[in-house]
């Protein structure tokens, strides 16, 4: 069959497959529209959790991101796993045994404060929306490359799709639609790898094929051959990093903070029947992310070894197939900087910004650039780095039911966390600020009803920003983290674990954490982006790092503010001891 | 096991649950500090010169052995945590909960 025949056959039936789930598992009450009823297995859980965590941006992005960072990319590989240990440590099983429905639940009712509710569903929110227009805008690319369908046609699928599972099913819906796109994701992924993997090296596992020597006959290892080509063409060394030390290390930090303070993580472990299933699932969703996690940077230095050795002094009319492909959808271009009609891949970019094609065709039959050429270096090759998981499969000639594949794998990953997104979207409106703030009287089927309109609402809202993406989106997606980390965290870290933090310690916190960070990330990224560089920056750390200062600074208000506070109540110490003792979980309840 | 009601007995047994709970965190999340931003930041370029396969080890750490690491950490825990409770009568293992999805 044609690959594109296939790849309409792929994507429709894990389509139909979601749907089926949908109308399977619809939920009827709040309780199970909230956290599934809360009887959900951990194993299945950890595998809908992975689902939920892991983006269009891990499926599509990071093994690009690490090809061409190399070693510094290990700060996303680091920083999206280990806050899975945070979680499981340090919250999790606490905000389990407390049995609510959301994160703004938690905050509220341990500081016995509606403001400190609000400022938690602010935070929230803001986080959530941030975070997903980036996964619709993913969908959209997939449909676009793919499908053949123009982008904003693909956005308004993916909303159809979402928005019947996520808006019928509630986390019922998402839960089991995402244990079905976890599948369909890590198959997608992992089996272009292992033919990767023992195309180069003999060895099909992809970790330990990136650890092996090459089998060209050289007996040279993978990494220490890729070091040496991207030395001789002006590249840092692919191990060697080029980020300062304290920039990795707080970026890392920040990454794993945010983690696990991110609320649509956070509430897939109240979806659980007890608090020690808490802490399982987070493990099996460590495991089931790790899967993808430890084969991403096998994919990232395959990749690059594949597309310099079949691009890099390689003459234009014999480019390979993936090279034009790519290049007709504008993600790669070539500008012949010296007129020879070889492509040469050099360090440094080959012209500023993106290509501008002319529409036009040079010399050699490449698509010619309006871009003025970069003087300082001899590159001639751009290429959008979010390419390399989708062109991998071709890069290296496999067959079309496994580009089909990565069409599903992809959608999957976009679709899942958007939908994970949009029910915490929904739930802090109709649970957080109308039940427990605005209109406490809502009876359960109107609380029901709300939530639907506001998943309504999300999808929409989402869908615009997917289709006409805001300049910001790519800009603030530290915002995220850097927000999570910066006041969700340290709030229900205190929580669980400071009985003395009080009402106007942790609110002080929260909101210091949240301006100091916002504003800076907001500065550097937004305001004047000219001066984003290492010298302006506090300490040299990064707008993407700087979440681990505004937690600190989170920390050190809160403690100070609640050492001349009013100390915290008497019942408010006693629900703090019973959610650090497992034993009397029981469900998730209503006020 | 029959039901206790709250006394003092009781809020000393969760007491020293409590703490050993603490001082079993302050362990692990030490490791988990150690092999990230130990092993994988901060002493990378020292583990950098030993090599694991085709792997320097300091990048080893930093792209796959941390990873390996922390899931440790979390099936330890799990199990750890859980004796503790057991020998405190803490644990959870008799809870019910409306679905018994459980395998």
């Amino acid at each position: 069959m044609e690959t594109q025949t296939l790849i309409y056959l792929f994507v429709g039936l894990s389509f139909a497959l979601y749907i089926g789930i949908a109308i399977w598992s619809r939920a009827g009450s709040t309780k199970e529209f909230y956290v599934a009823g809360g009887g959900v297995n951990p194993v299945v859980n950890g595998m809908a959790t992975a689902a939920d965590w892991m983006s269009a941006a891990s499926f599509l992005s990071m093994a690009g991101l690490i090809a061409f960072m190399g070693y510094d990319a290990s700060v996303y590989l680091m920083g999206w796993t280990g806050g899975y240990v945070m979680l499981a440590l340090l919250l999790a099983p606490y905000l389990r045994k407390f049995g609510q429905f959301t994160v703004p639940d938690f905050i509220g009712t341990r500081y016995y404060s509606s403001a400190a509710r609000v400022v938690a569903v602010i935070c929230l929110i803001f986080i959530s929306f941030t975070y997903i227009a980036g996964q619709m805008r993913g969908v959209g690319i997939v449909f676009s490359q793919f499908l053949q369908v123009e982008i904003t046609m693909g956005v308004i699928i993916g909303m159809g799709i979402v928005f019947i599972y996520a808006v019928l099913g509630g986390m019922k819906g998402i839960t089991y639609t995402q244990v079905a796109q976890y599948c369909v994701l890590i198959f997608a992924y992992l089996v272009p790898a292992f033919f990767i993997s023992f195309m180069l090296t003999d060895n099909p596992i992809p970790q330990l094929g990136l650890g092996s020597a090459l089998n060209d006959g050289s007996g040279v290892s993978v990494l220490q051959k890729l070091d040496n080509v991207l030395v001789e063409l002006g590249f840092n060394q692919y191990t060697a990093g080029s980020k300062s030390m304290i920039d990795m290390f707080c970026i890392t930090m920040a990454l794993m903070v945010g983690t696990a303070g991110l609320p649509h993580v956070i509430v897939r472990f109240f979806t659980v029947p007890k608090a020690s299933d808490a802490r399982k699932s987070a493990g099996w969703a460590l495991v089931f992310i790790a899967l993808l996690y430890t084969t991403a940077p096998a994919v990232g230095a395959f990749g690059m070894y594949n597309f310099v050795n079949q691009t890099n002094e390689v003459e234009y009319s014999e480019a390979p197939s993936f090279f034009t492909s790519w290049e007709k959808a504008g993600l790669i271009a070539f500008q012949d900087k010296n007129g020879d009609g070889v492509m040469q891949y050099r360090a440094g970019t080959a012209f500023d910004g993106k290509p501008e094609f002319t529409g036009e065709t040079g010399p050699s039959g490449e698509r010619a650039i309006a871009n003025a050429p970069g003087t300082d270096n001899a590159n001639e090759v751009y290429v959008d780095r979010d390419i390399m998981v989708l062109a991998n499969p071709e890069i290296a000639n496999l067959p079309g039911w496994v580009v089909a594949l990565m069409a599903a794998g992809g959608l999957a990953a976009a679709l899942s966390t958007a939908a994970g997104l949009l029910l915490v979207i929904s739930s802090s409106v109709s649970h957080d600020l109308l039940k427990s703030t605005f209109a406490p009287n809502i009876s359960a089927k109107g609380e029901l009803l709300a939530a639907r309109l506001a998943a309504t609402a999300a999808i929409v809202v989402a869908g615009y920003l997917g289709i006409y993406p805001p300049g910001w989106v790519a800009q603030v997606v530290a915002f995220a983290f850097g927000l999570a980390a910066s006041s969700l965290f340290p709030a229900i870290f205190m929580g669980i674990f400071f009985k003395g933090m009080n009402k106007e310690g942790a609110i002080a916190g929260m909101v210091s954490g949240l301006v100091f960070t916002f504003t800076y990330i907001a500065y550097f990224k937004l305001m004047n982006p000219e001066a984003n560089v290492a010298a302006n920056w506090l300490f040299g750390i990064s707008p993407e790092g700087i979440g681990v200062i505004g937690m600190l600074i989170n920390f050190a208000v809160a403690i100070a503010v609640a050492s001349f506070t009013a100390k915290t109540p008497a019942d408010i110490r006693k629900l703090v001891d019973s959610i650090r003792v497992p034993r009397g979980a029981g469900d998730a309840s209503l006020h | 096991m029959d039901d206790k009601t709250p006394t003092e007995e009781t809020n000393a047994a969760e007491a020293s649950y409590w703490r050993e709970n603490v001082r079993l965190l302050v362990t692990l999340m030490a490791i988990w500090f150690a092999c990230s931003f130990g092993a994988g930041i901060l002493f990378r370029d020292f583990l950098d010169q030993f090599m694991l396969g085709g792997y320097p080890l300091g990048f080893w750490f930093a792209q796959q052995g941390s990873i390996y690491i922390f899931i440790g950490l979390i099936i330890f825990y799990s199990w750890k945590i859980h004796r503790i409770e057991q020998r405190y009568h803490l644990d959870d293992d008799d809870e019910q909960s409306d679905s018994e999805s459980e395998g």
